[in-house]
This record gives C-alpha cells, sequence and structure tokens, in this order.
C-alpha cells in the first residue's frame, strides 16, 4: 500500500540522533516498521485502547498512507494520507507533499496539498500550508502561513442561514468613533 | 439575526467591551473603527449563496473564523504581501505588475467580495492597474471591494495586517516583512483604475486614511 524509503534500521533511535541518509525504493516492506509509540490513553467513549504512531524525521514516505491509529509524522510523505477516522498530526519537522484525509489535522510542520478533515484543521504557530484546506472548523495561529482557499461550509454554513440577509446593512455606530469624516456614495468626495 | 452572530469576537478575553477602551488595551495594535466593514459585510450577506471571498492580506486566524464559521463564505489566502516581500527582497520590484496578470485561478465574475486591505498602497501604479483589472475582471454583480488607501505618500512604512475585532472594528497588527514606500492615490485614479465598478462608499478617517468599497452592479 505504501513504502517507506528508509530501512527503520534504529527504530528506537532518539529523536536527537542524526538522519539515515535516505535509501529510496530499496526497504522491503518487513523494514518498515516505523517507531512506534504506544500511548495510555484509553479511548473513554468507547473504551478501547488507542495508539499513537510516529513516523520519525529520517523516514520518507512515496505513495499512500492509510490507517484507523493516530499518527504523528515528522518525517516526509509524498502522495496520499487518509486517516478518516483519526488525528494526525504534522510535526515541527515533517514536510508533506500530499492530499491530506483525517478527522482532525494538527500542522506544526509543512503541508503541500489539499487538507480535508471531517472535524478540525489546526495551524499552530510556524506550520505551513500550501493548499486548499476543507474542514467545518479551521484554527490558524499567529505565525502560521497559509496560501490557499478555505472551506467551512459544511459546519459554518448552517450558521450563515440563521442570519437575514440585511442584518447588518445598517452600520452600527460604536462609540468611540468621534472624528472619522464620512462621505458616502461620494465618489471621489475626499479630493 | 446576522447582528447576533457578527457581535463575535466583541467578547474574547482579555477585551474589554466598549471599543473606547479596546483602542487603548494594546498601543502598538491599535483598534480602529471602520465604516466600510459594516457595509462590506452587509454586501457578502446579502448573496444567494454562499460567499466566495478573496483576502489579498496575510492570513489571520480570527478572520478566517470570522468569515468561514460566522458567514459560511469560502475564503482564498492571496496573501499579496508575501508576493511583494519576495520581490522586494529579490530586487526585482518592477516585475510584480507581470506576475499579477497571471497569478490568478478564479474565473471571471466568480467572486463575491475582495478585502484588499492597504495592498494598493504599497503598489507601484503599473502593478496596481494590474491587480485592480483582475479584481473587476474577477468580481461577480453586486459584488463587493474594500480597499484602504493613504492620502499622503509615505518614504517608508512596515506592513499591517488587520484583524476583525468586530462587524465595525479592526485591530491593525505589525505584520513582519519588507515594508516599502506608500503611494498615494488619487481618488480620480482609483475610480479609473476599477473602471466597471462604482465607488459605493468612501470614508475619510483620522488618521488620514481613506475607506472605499467598489461595487459592480448587480
Amino acid at each position: 500500500m505504501w513504502k517507506r524509503d528508509e530501512a527503520a534500521a534504529k527504530p528506537n533511535a532518539p529523536a536527537g540522533s542524526p538522519p539515515a541518509p535516505a535509501q529510496h525504493g530499496s526497504a522491503p516492506p518487513a523494514a518498515e516498521a516505523t517507531p512506534v509509540k504506544p500511548v495510555a490513553a484509553s479511548d473513554p467513549q468507547r473504551g478501547q485502547e488507542k495508539t499513537a504512531v510516529n513516523i520519525g524525521k529520517s523516514v520518507v514516505i512515496k505513495g499512500e498512507l492509510n490507517g484507523s491509529e493516530d499518527l504523528t509524522i515528522e518525517g516526509q510523505v509524498e502522495g496520499k494520507i487518509e486517516l478518516r477516522q483519526n488525528v494526525l498530526t504534522i510535526g515541527p519537522n515533517g514536510k508533506i507533499k500530499a492530499q491530506v484525509f483525517a478527522k482532525a489535522v494538527i500542522i506544526l510542520g509543512e503541508v503541500t496539498g489539499n487538507v480535508t478533515a471531517s472535524e478540525k484543521v489546526d495551524i499552530r504557530d510556524n506550520g505551513s500550508v500550501d493548499g486548499d484546506i476543507s474542514s467545518p472548523r479551521v484554527a490558524i495561529a499567529e505565525g502560521a502561513h497559509f496560501r490557499g482557499s478555505i472551506d467551512m461550509q459544511k459546519g459554518g454554513g448552517a450558521q450563515k442561514t440563521d442570519g437575514k440577509p440585511g442584518a447588518a446593512s445598517a452600520p452600527a455606530t460604536p462609540q468611540g468613533q468621534a472624528g472619522q469624516q464620512s462621505t458616502p456614495a461620494a465618489a471621489g468626495a475626499n479630493r | 439575526m446576522l447582528s447576533d452572530i457578527l457581535r463575535w469576537g466583541s467578547k474574547r478575553p482579555g477585551q474589554p467591551d466598549a471599543p473606547g477602551e479596546a483602542t487603548v488595551a494594546r498601543a502598538d495594535e491599535p483598534v480602529v473603527p471602520s465604516k466600510a466593514f459594516p457595509k462590506f459585510i452587509s454586501a457578502i450577506a446579502n448573496r444567494p449563496d454562499a460567499p466566495v471571498l478573496i483576502d489579498f492580506g496575510p492570513v489571520v486566524g480570527t478572520n478566517v473564523e470570522f468569515f468561514g464559521e460566522h458567514l459560511g463564505c469560502k475564503l482564498f489566502i492571496e496573501d499579496l504581501f508575501a508576493d511583494y516581500d519576495r520581490h522586494a527582497r529579490a530586487g526585482t520590484l518592477d516585475g510584480l505588475a507581470a506576475t499579477i496578470d497571471a497569478r490568478f485561478r478564479h474565473g471571471d465574475a466568480s467572486v463575491d467580495g475582495v478585502l484588499c486591505w492597504d495592498i494598493f498602497d504599497y503598489l507601484s501604479k503599473p502593478a496596481a492597474q494590474a491587480l485592480s483589472r483582475q479584481i473587476v475582471r474577477m468580481l461577480r454583480p453586486g459584488g463587493a471591494v474594500m480597499g484602504f488607501f493613504c492620502t499622503s505618500s509615505v518614504a517608508r512604512s512596515p506592513f499591517t495586517k488587520y484583524e476583525i475585532v468586530d462587524q465595525t472594528a479592526l485591530r491593525h497588527k505589525y505584520h513582519p516583512g519588507a515594508g516599502g514606500p506608500k503611494h498615494a492615490f488619487l481618488n480620480r485614479d482609483i475610480i479609473k483604475m476599477f473602471d466597471g465598478l462604482i465607488v459605493s462608499d468612501s470614508f475619510l478617517l483620522k488618521s488620514n486614511t481613506r475607506e472605499i468599497l467598489l461595487r459592480r452592479r448587480s
């Protein structure tokens, strides 16, 4: 389904260790074990134990990545990522060139490609996205980079129908506006 | 009521209720009342379908939430300040105008609203003309364009981004970047640049900034 370009010869290598050079396409599937960090977080709703999987920063994946576990990517992924029922975290070292589908996506690294989330997309400080986002909720931190489109209609569209068009047509005049000179509907009125 | 929805943002933690108090909350990031912005919101809220907006400023999380989550808009962030910055650092600002024509992927008459903020102040006349041509091309009948225009030129000014506080006020925030000289366009130049649109509202603020709302006739 997907292949990792680098054999994970040191699955338990510390995060600070220098990355081994990638050997594209040479790794057999058996050697693709990623550093797996079991998380003792239990799902209160289902009573099942969840695991979070890490893809280390020296790992390069080209292809399609599917799964049903929460995943953190610190390495590079090119292609397609589908975790439709789970949370995908792109770590600060993560570089993604892929279409992303997940329940929730947290971005601290770089993403180039479209991101679709059924719940939320969260671009944290220094996170970067070049692509289109489709999600009912989108949070973008100060310092994040984004270029593309944002479509939140699944969640936000329903709210819009509550608002009557034109309700805001009469401009409110907040306190403290004294001193503004208005010249409505006067083209070139200021000069 | 839409007006209820648009009160969003006015009671965030740490922010005073009264706009007058808000203006002194952070001296380096003043909250400035806007008269054009509520009219811009009104223009896009009247669209029959989910409005399509283009924002030429850098992405601001609260603005995305405001337009996307609360108004149900589809928002395109086209951060022209980043383009300007890139050209300024490379010393190729003269080439910016040429890149604008090919930059936008939007079709003719496909956009309901355009937020220019103050990007025109930084553009040379050819670049400003190229951008305004694209805006006129992309704007749907009944659509609206909001822009801020300075009234006097400035030799060098840092970039500013505008964070929506509520439907009547914007917070002016410093935005990192090269900055650059600001050019003052005459009103007749603005009208000429946006040939095909009408200036529906123009407000001169205390800061000598003109808030201008342009519309395309339905």
